[in-house]
C-alpha cells in the first residue's frame, strides 16, 4: 500500500467537501477518482497534498502517518502534483520551471557558486530536466521560452515534467487533460500509459471518463464528498449508484 | 589626475552616500526578488548604525568588528520579526514592517544610551570610501551568484506563485524568512557605515521617510537583477546634486524624471538591458514586484 486515507474529513463552513473518504493506492497502479462537479475530488487531494489540512482522519504514506505535514515536506517525500488550473510559474523558462521541481532533490549549491570555478558541463539536474522536457513532448529547443508563452495544452504538459522532476513516488494529476484538444489528449494517454509501465503511481482525476477507463486499473468514484464506489473500471460502469450520482435517480429526458 | 581627485574630494559626501544607498536598495532588493515587500529595511539600518556607534564609542570595539556586530544585531531582530510578520501578505506586510519601523524610531527616541531625539553625536568618520564600495562590490556578487542558485530560484518560484512552490518542495517560510535576514543583514552593515560618514545619527534619519526612499530606489531601479537597484539608488542619490543649477525648479524636474521613468519603464532601468525580455514578461503579465 503506498497511501491511504481513513476517515479523510475536510469541511469549509457548514458544507463537509470530504465526508470519511477512504482510500487505498497501491504501488505501481494507476487509480482514477472521477465524480460530478463538487463531489470533493480536488479537495481530497489537497489534502493528500497538504495544501490544505484535514478536519479528521489520517493519511498514510507507505505507512507512516503523514497527516497535517506540510506540502513541502510531503513532496519531499515523493508526492507530486499538478493543478487543475495550471500553475506553472509563467515568468521564468521552461527549464527553470522543471529545475525548481528538482529542489527537493538538489543540494544547496549557494556556496559552490561564490567561488569561482569552471562551468560544470556536466551537470547532472539540468541533463535530467532538459530530458524531462523532452519526454512530455515539449521539445529541448523551446526549454528558454518563458512558460507563459506556451500554449495552454504545452503548459499543462511542462506542469507534468516539473511534477515528474521530483521523482516522485505518487504522481497526482487533476484534470491533465481540461482544454487539450483530441490529439493532445492522446499524446497526454500516451504519457501516463509509459509512466505507469515504467511503475510510477498515478493518482489520475478527470473529467474525461474515458481517458480515466482507458489508462486505470482501478476507479474510486466520490459524490457530495463520500466515495460512492472503488473498482475495476467494468464494475465501475455497472454500478447503480455511480450511475444514479452522474444521471440522477429519475429518467432524464 | 588631479582633476579626478579634486572631484573625489569635492563630491566625496555624496559619493558615500550614493553607496550607502546601493546597499540599502541591494538589501530590500532580497525580500523584493522574493515577491515580498517589506519596509522595515530604514529600521534595520538604524539597528546597524546604532550598534556600530554605541560599540566604538562606550567599548572601544574596532571599527570592522562594531559594523560586523552591528549587521548582526539587525539580523538577529529579523529573524523573530520575520517569524512573525509573514504570515501576512502584499500590503499588510508592508504596513506591518513599517510599524516595526516606527516601534524601534519611538525606542531610539526614548532611550537615554541612544542620545533621545538629539541622537548620537561626534561619531569618528572612519568610513573611507572604498569601505563602502568594496561592500557594495561583495554584497552584489553574492547576490548575484545567489539569484542564480538553489536559493534564488525559490525565491523566484514563490513570488510567481507560494502554492505551486510548496507542492514542489520548498520550504516557503523558511525561504521567505532567508531573504528577510540577508535583507537586515545588508541594511544594518549599510547602516553602520553610514553612521561612521555622517558624524551624527539621529532617530529622523531612519523613519518612515528612509524606509520608502530605499523601496523607490530597488523599483526605479529595476527587480530582475541586481544592478537595478545600484542604477536607481545612484541615479536618485545623484540627481539632487546634478539638477542643482536649477535651483528652485530642482524638485519639480526630479519628480518628473522620477514619473517617466515609471510610466516609460515600469519594470525599472535596468529594463533598458533586456528590453525583448522585459516585452516578453509584460506580454503574458508575469509579476516581477510583490
Amino acid at each position: 500500500m503506498l497511501l491511504e486515507t481513513v476517515g479523510l474529513t475536510k469541511r469549509f463552513g457548514g458544507v463537509t467537501a470530504v465526508d470519511r473518504v477512504d482510500l487505498r493506492i497501491v504501488a505501481g497502479e494507476a487509480l482514477g477518482l472521477i465524480g460530478p462537479n463538487g463531489a470533493g475530488k480536488t479537495t481530497l487531494i489537497n489534502l493528500i497534498s497538504g495544501v490544505v489540512g484535514a478536519d479528521g482522519g489520517t493519511i498514510r504514506l507507505s505507512g507512516a502517518d503523514v497527516t497535517g505535514l506540510p506540502a513541502h515536506r510531503l513532496a519531499a517525500l515523493g508526492i507530486a502534483r499538478t493543478f487543475q488550473g495550471v500553475r506553472v510559474f509563467k515568468g521564468l523558462t521552461v527549464h527553470d520551471n522543471v529545475l525548481i521541481g528538482r529542489h527537493t532533490r538538489m543540494r544547496s549549491d549557494v556556496l559552490a557558486r561564490l567561488l569561482p570555478r569552471p562551468r560544470d558541463m556536466a551537470d547532472p539536474d539540468r541533463a535530467r530536466s532538459l530530458s524531462l522536457i523532452e519526454r512530455v513532448g515539449l521539445g529541448r529547443r523551446r526549454s528558454d521560452v518563458l512558460a507563459g508563452e506556451l500554449p495552454y495544452g504545452d503548459q499543462r504538459r511542462l506542469e507534468i515534467a516539473r511534477a515528474l522532476a521530483s521523482e516522485p513516488r505518487l504522481l497526482i494529476l487533476d484534470e491533465p487533460a481540461a482544454g487539450m484538444n483530441p490529439t493532445e489528449s492522446a499524446g497526454l494517454r500516451a504519457l501516463i500509459e509509459s509512466l505507469r509501465a515504467e511503475g510510477l503511481t498515478i493518482l489520475l482525476i478527470e473529467h474525461d471518463v474515458r481517458l480515466v477507463m482507458d489508462t486505470c486499473q482501478r476507479v474510486a468514484v466520490l459524490n457530495f464528498g463520500r466515495k460512492i464506489a472503488d473498482g475495476t473500471p467494468a464494475e465501475i460502469q455497472r454500478d447503480p449508484a455511480v450511475r444514479e450520482a452522474y444521471l440522477g435517480t429519475e429518467a432524464v429526458a | 589626475m588631479d582633476a579626478l581627485f579634486d572631484f573625489l574630494r569635492t563630491y566625496s559626501t555624496t559619493i558615500a552616500v550614493i553607496g550607502v544607498s546601493a546597499l540599502l536598495a541591494l538589501s530590500v532588493w532580497v525580500t523584493l526578488y522574493a515577491g515580498q515587500l517589506t519596509l522595515g529595511n530604514a529600521a534595520f539600518m538604524a539597528v546597524g548604525a546604532y550598534v556600530a556607534a554605541l560599540l566604538g564609542r562606550h567599548l572601544d570595539a574596532p571599527f570592522p568588528l562594531a559594523l560586523l556586530i552591528g549587521a548582526f544585531a539587525a539580523a538577529l531582530l529579523a529573524l523573530p520579526l520575520g517569524a512573525i510578520v509573514f504570515r501576512l501578505r502584499g500590503v499588510y506586510l508592508a504596513i506591518a514592517t513599517l510599524a516595526f519601523g516606527e516601534i524601534v524610531r519611538v525606542i531610539l527616541l526614548a532611550t537615554p544610551i541612544t542620545g533621545k531625539g538629539q541622537g548620537l553625536n561626534g561619531i569618528p568618520p572612519t568610513t573611507e570610501l572604498w569601505h563602502i564600495y568594496l561592500s557594495l562590490l561583495i554584497v552584489a556578487y553574492v547576490l548575484w551568484r545567489v539569484q542564480g542558485s538553489t536559493i534564488g530560484r525559490a525565491w523566484a518560484a514563490i513570488r510567481e506563485d507560494e502554492i505551486a512552490s510548496a507542492s514542489q518542495g520548498i520550504a516557503v517560510g523558511q525561504h521567505k524568512l532567508a531573504a528577510f535576514v540577508i535583507g537586515a543583514l545588508i541594511a544594518g552593515w549599510a547602516g553602520g557605515l553610514s553612521a561612521h560618514v555622517t558624524f551624527s545619527i539621529d532617530p529622523s534619519d531612519f523613519g518612515f521617510t528612509k524606509a520608502v526612499q530605499v523601496l523607490v530606489f530597488a523599483v526605479v531601479g529595476g527587480v530582475p537583477n541586481v544592478l537595478g537597484p545600484i542604477l536607481g539608488a545612484g541615479l536618485l542619490t545623484a540627481l539632487p546634486e546634478v539638477l542643482r543649477p536649477l535651483r528652485d525648479y530642482r524638485d519639480i524636474f526630479q519628480g518628473a524624471i522620477l514619473l517617466l521613468v515609471i510610466i516609460y519603464l515600469p519594470r525599472g532601468l535596468v529594463t533598458f538591458v533586456d528590453v525583448r525580455r522585459t516585452r516578453r514578461l509584460s506580454r503574458i503579465g508575469a509579476v516581477d514586484v510583490a
